[in-house]
C-alpha cells in the first residue's frame, strides 16, 4: 500500500467520472418543495410497477427548479420541473434563450395553503383575507396614505376579534408558498380594503401598481416570522404556543390534525372540497412542466409522464390525493391527461 | 523572610484562594452545562426516536390466487386484491370499492411488491398458500406505538374508529407484531416511512467519505511532509501555512459552491454523485490532515532524525524511513477525525444536490445518492408523522458512526502512542 497506488486509483475515479457525464439512464427532476412530495410519490411507484431505475427527485424550490430546468437541453440538464406556480414570462424566455423551447405545462392538482393554531387554543378563529392582510403587512392605508403597520394584537385588527398578539410563522421570499400566499392572500385582503377600493375606481394604473409594491409586503417588525422552509418546525412551534398562527401547505395541517387546528377564512375551513371548489380562498393550482426533447431520449421519461397523467395517480382518491393534493375536476383532468401524454406544446407567457 | 503570619499577606493569600476557587467553579459550571445540554440532546433524541427502532408487522396467511396472478403475465397481476382477499378472511363482511380500498390500507404500500418479488423469485407458489409478515401502513404503526392517541375525537386523526377496530381484531387474532425494523438499516429512502431506511444514504455516504479519503488523505501527507522536512523556511511557505489554517476555518457552503461551479458547472460531472460530493469534503478535509500531519511529524523529536542522518542516511531515508512510521499514529488519528467532520457535513452536499430523493442505493461513486445528513435533512422537511421518530433514529445512527470513528482514532493513538 503506497502514495503512489493511492495516487493513480484517484487519477482512475476521476477518468471515470468524465466517461460518466456522458451517459445517464435515469430521469432527473428537479423544483417546487410544495410538488417534491408529489413528485416523489409518482417516482417511488414508477420504479416499483416497472423495475425502471427510480428518478432522481429533487427539492429546489419553483424558481431554482426554473432555472436549472432553462438552463439548456441535453443529458446535463434535468427533464422535469415542478412548480407551485405558473411559469413566468421571464422565465419562458429563459428557456427560449437556451434552446428549450418545447415544453408542455401540466396542472396536476390544487393544493391550499392553510393558517393553522394549535387544537388547545381555546379560540376558534375565522377571519376575512382583509383582516390577514391588516395583521401581517408592513404597510396598511391609514390616515394620509401608507402608515407602517401599528396592529399589535387582533383586536387593533378589528374589535370583534379576541386581544391576543399577533404572531405568525410563515415561509421565506424563497418558497412558491411564499409567493402564492402573497398573491392570494394579501393581495385579495389588500384589494378588499376600503382605501384600495376607492383607489381602483379613480386610477387604474396607481391601482395596479400598488398591489405590486404596497400589498406585497409582508411586516418585518417582528408578529410575521420567517421560519424557513421546513414547515414540520413550524408545527412544532405551534404546539408550544397556543397563541401562534403558521402558514404552509394544507399537507402538513392534513397530516397534524390531532395537534392542530385550521384557522377559518371566511367561514370555510381547508377540506378537499372547499379547496378543489375554490370556496376556500387560498388555492392554488400546482404544475409540472416537461422538457419535451428529452421524450423518446431519456430512458422512460415518457412512460414516467404516463404514470404520473395516470388515473391511479390523479384521480380523487388516487395515491396523489392520499398524500393531500386536490384532485383535479373530471373534465379538467381528462384534458389535461391527454395533452401532456401527448406532449403539446405550451402557448407563450407574455 | 517576609512574616507570614502578617496581616496583609493573609488578606492576599485569601483573595488569591478565593480567586482560585472561583476560577474551578467557572470551569466546573461550564463544564456541568455542556454536559446537561449534551444530555438533554441526546435524551431527547432517544426519547422521540427509540419508536423508530421497531416497526408494527401484519402477519396474513395469503392464497396466491392463480386467478388473479397468472405465471406468464408476470410481474403484473393483482397483486393487491390477492392481499386483501386475505384480509378479507378476517372481515368478510367488508364490501364496496372505498370500504375494501380503506381495509387495504392497513397494510404498507410496499406490500403487493414484497409479494410480488417473492412470487417472481419463485413461481411455484402460485396455487399455494403462503404467510407473509410485511410492514403495516403509517398511520396504524403510529396508533400501535400511541403516537396517535385513541382518545382524540375521530375527525382529528388518521385512522378512523372502524379501522381501529379492524386493527384491534387482528390485534386480537395475534396477526400484529412489533419486530425490531432492520428496514431502517437495510431499505433506501422511500416516500412511505414505514418503508423508508438508510441504505442509501449509508452507501451514499460510504462512497463519499471514500472518495474523500483517497483524495485528502495522500494529498494532505504529502503536502505536509513537504511543507515540515523539505521546504525551506522563506515568506512564501510562511505565506503557505498561513493560508493553510485559513482555509480550515472556511464554512463549508463555501466548498459546495465551488464544487457546483467547477466539478458540475465546469468539469460536467454528474450532480447528486458521491464522486462530487467526496470531492468536495477532501476540500474541506485537506486542511485538517495537513494541520494533523505536521503535528504529528513535529512530534517526532528531532534525536531520532539526527541518528538516522548521522550514521548517512539521505533526506528521503530519514522522512520515509523513520520520521513518517512514528508519526502515523497522529496521522491517522487527524485523518479519522477529518473524515468524521466530513461525515456530518450537510451544507456543501445540499449545493450539489445530494439531496434528491433516490429510492435506490448507489452501487458506485458515479450513481446518485444522498449522504447521511442529507437524508436527515429531508426526512425533517416530511408532512409524514411517522417521519418525525425516523429522523431521531437517523440521527441517532449518524451520531453512532461518530462517536466510533472518534474512538478509533482515540484508541489508536492511546495504543500506538510513544512516550519520548
Amino acid at each position: 500500500m503506497s502514495l503512489f497506488k493511492l495516487t493513480v486509483s484517484t487519477l482512475a475515479l476521476s477518468a471515470m467520472a468524465v466517461g460518466a457525464a456522458q451517459a445517464r439512464d435515469e430521469i432527473r427532476i428537479v423544483g417546487s418543495s410544495t410538488v417534491f412530495p408529489y413528485t416523489q410519490a409518482v417516482a417511488e411507484q414508477f420504479a416499483n410497477v416497472t423495475g425502471a431505475p427510480s428518478p432522481i427527485v429533487e427539492s429546489t424550490g419553483t424558481g431554482g427548479g426554473m432555472k436549472i430546468f432553462c438552463a439548456g437541453i441535453g443529458e446535463a440538464h434535468p427533464d422535469l420541473t415542478g412548480a407551485s406556480r405558473a411559469m413566468k414570462a421571464s422565465e419562458y424566455k429563459l428557456c427560449q434563450d437556451n434552446g428549450v423551447t418545447d415544453i408542455t405545462e401540466a396542472m396536476i392538482g390544487y393544493d391550499g395553503l392553510s393558517i393553522a393554531i394549535s387544537r388547545d387554543a381555546t379560540n376558534d378563529w375565522d377571519l376575512s383575507l382583509e383582516q390577514v392582510f391588516l395583521a401581517l403587512a408592513a404597510e396598511i392605508p391609514g390616515e394620509g396614505g401608507w402608515i407602517a403597520n401599528p396592529n399589535k394584537t387582533w383586536a387593533d385588527v378589528d374589535a370583534s376579534l379576541p386581544a391576543v398578539e399577533i404572531l405568525a410563522y410563515g415561509p421565506p421570499p424563497t418558497s412558491g408558498t411564499r409567493d402564492a400566499f402573497v398573491e392570494l392572500a394579501m393581495h385579495a385582503g389588500c384589494e378588499a380594503t376600503p382605501f384600495m377600493k376607492a383607489l381602483k375606481d379613480a386610477d387604474k394604473d396607481a391601482y395596479k401598481a400598488t398591489v405590486k409594491d404596497n400589498c406585497s409586503r409582508m411586516r418585518q417588525d417582528g408578529p410575521f416570522v420567517e421560519a424557513g422552509e421546513n414547515d414540520n418546525l413550524i408545527v412544532q412551534r405551534l404546539n408550544a404556543d397556543e397563541h401562534a398562527m403558521g402558514i404552509f401547505g394544507y399537507s402538513f395541517l392534513y397530516e397534524n390534525m390531532d395537534t392542530l387546528k385550521p384557522v377559518k377564512i371566511a367561514g370555510v375551513s381547508p377540506s378537499a372540497e372547499t379547496i378543489g371548489d375554490f370556496s376556500y380562498p387560498i388555492s392554488r393550482p400546482l404544475f409540472f412542466y416537461t422538457k419535451n426533447a428529452h421524450r423518446g431520449v431519456i430512458p422512460n421519461f415518457q412512460e414516467f409522464i404516463e404514470e404520473y397523467m395516470s388515473d391511479d395517480a390523479m384521480e380523487p382518491g388516487g395515491y396523489l390525493s392520499e398524500r393531500g393534493m386536490v384532485a383535479l375536476p373530471d373534465d379538467l383532468r381528462a384534458e389535461t391527461q391527454d395533452a401532456v401524454i401527448e406532449g403539446k406544446t405550451m402557448a407563450p407567457k407574455e | 523572610m517576609t512574616d507570614l503570619s502578617s496581616q496583609s499577606v493573609r488578606s492576599h493569600l485569601n483573595r488569591r484562594n478565593r480567586h482560585q476557587t472561583m476560577i474551578k467553579g467557572f470551569g466546573m459550571a461550564a463544564i456541568g452545562f455542556a454536559a446537561l445540554m449534551l444530555f438533554i440532546l441526546v435524551s431527547s433524541l432517544v426519547s422521540s426516536g427509540y419508536k423508530a427502532f421497531t416497526q408494527t408487522h401484519v402477519t396474513v396467511e395469503v392464497f396466491v390466487d392463480p386467478a388473479e396472478i397468472k405465471p406468464e403475465r408476470l410481474p403484473r397481476g393483482g397483486f393487491d386484491d390477492v392481499l386483501l382477499a386475505s384480509l378479507k378472511t378476517y372481515f368478510p363482511d367488508v364490501s364496496g370499492r372505498a370500504d375494501e380500498k380503506a381495509l387495504e390500507g392497513i397494510f404498507s404500500n410496499g406490500a403487493q411488491f414484497t409479494l410480488r418479488d417473492r412470487i417472481v423469485a419463485d413461481p411455484g407458489l402460485i396455487g399455494q398458500s403462503i404467510t407473509m409478515t410485511v410492514p403495516t401502513s403509517d398511520p396504524f404503526d403510529q396508533l400501535a406505538k400511541d403516537l396517535v392517541k385513541r382518545d382524540t375525537p375521530e375527525t382529528q386523526r388518521r385512522v378512523s374508529d372502524r379501522e381501529i377496530g379492524w386493527f384491534d381484531t387482528l390485534d386480537q387474532a395475534g396477526a400484529i407484531s412489533q419486530p425490531l425494523n432492520w428496514g431502517l438499516i437495510s431499505n433506501t429512502d422511500s416516500r412511505f416511512p414505514e418503508l423508508a431506511g438508510l441504505k442509501g444514504a449509508l452507501m451514499g455516504s460510504f462512497w463519499a467519505l471514500l472518495v474523500c479519503f483517497v483524495i485528502s488523505f495522500p494529498l494532505g501527507i504529502g503536502a505536509a511532509i513537504y511543507l515540515e522536512e523539505f521546504a525551506p523556511r522563506n515568506r512564501l511557505s510562511d505565506f503557505i501555512e498561513v493560508n493553510i489554517n485559513n482555509l480550515a476555518a472556511v464554512p463549508s457552503v463555501v466548498f459546495g459552491l465551488l464544487a457546483l461551479a467547477v466539478f458540475i458547472g465546469w468539469m460536467g460531472m454528474p450532480r447528486s454523485a458521491p464522486l462530487v460530493g467526496g470531492m468536495t469534503l477532501a476540500l474541506m478535509t485537506l486542511p485538517t490532515i495537513i494541520i494533523a500531519t505536521r503535528a504529528a511529524l513535529k512530534a517526532v523529536p528531532p534525536s531520532i532524525r539526527e541518528a538516522a542522518l548521522g550514521v548517512g542516511a539521505s533526506k528521503h531515508q530519514v522522512v520515509f524511513g523513520h520520521v513518517l512510521p512514528l508519526a502515523m499514529p497522529g496521522i491517522l488519528t487527524g485523518t479519522i477525525i477529518g473524515l468524521a467532520q466530513a461525515l456530518g457535513e450537510t451544507a456543501p452536499l445540499l449545493l450539489i444536490g445530494m439531496n434528491a430523493f433516490i429510492t435506490s442505493a448507489p452501487d458506485s461513486p458515479l450513481d446518485s445518492a444522498t449522504a447521511l445528513p442529507t437524508q436527515i435533512f429531508i426526512w425533517a422537511d416530511s408532512p409524514e408523522r411517522g417521519f418525525v421518530s425516523r429522523t431521531s433514529a437517523a440521527i441517532l445512527v449518524l451520531l453512532t458512526f461518530l462517536i466510533t470513528m472518534n474512538a478509533i482514532a482515540i484508541y489508536l493513538r492511546s495504543k500506538f502512542e510513544r512516550k519520548w
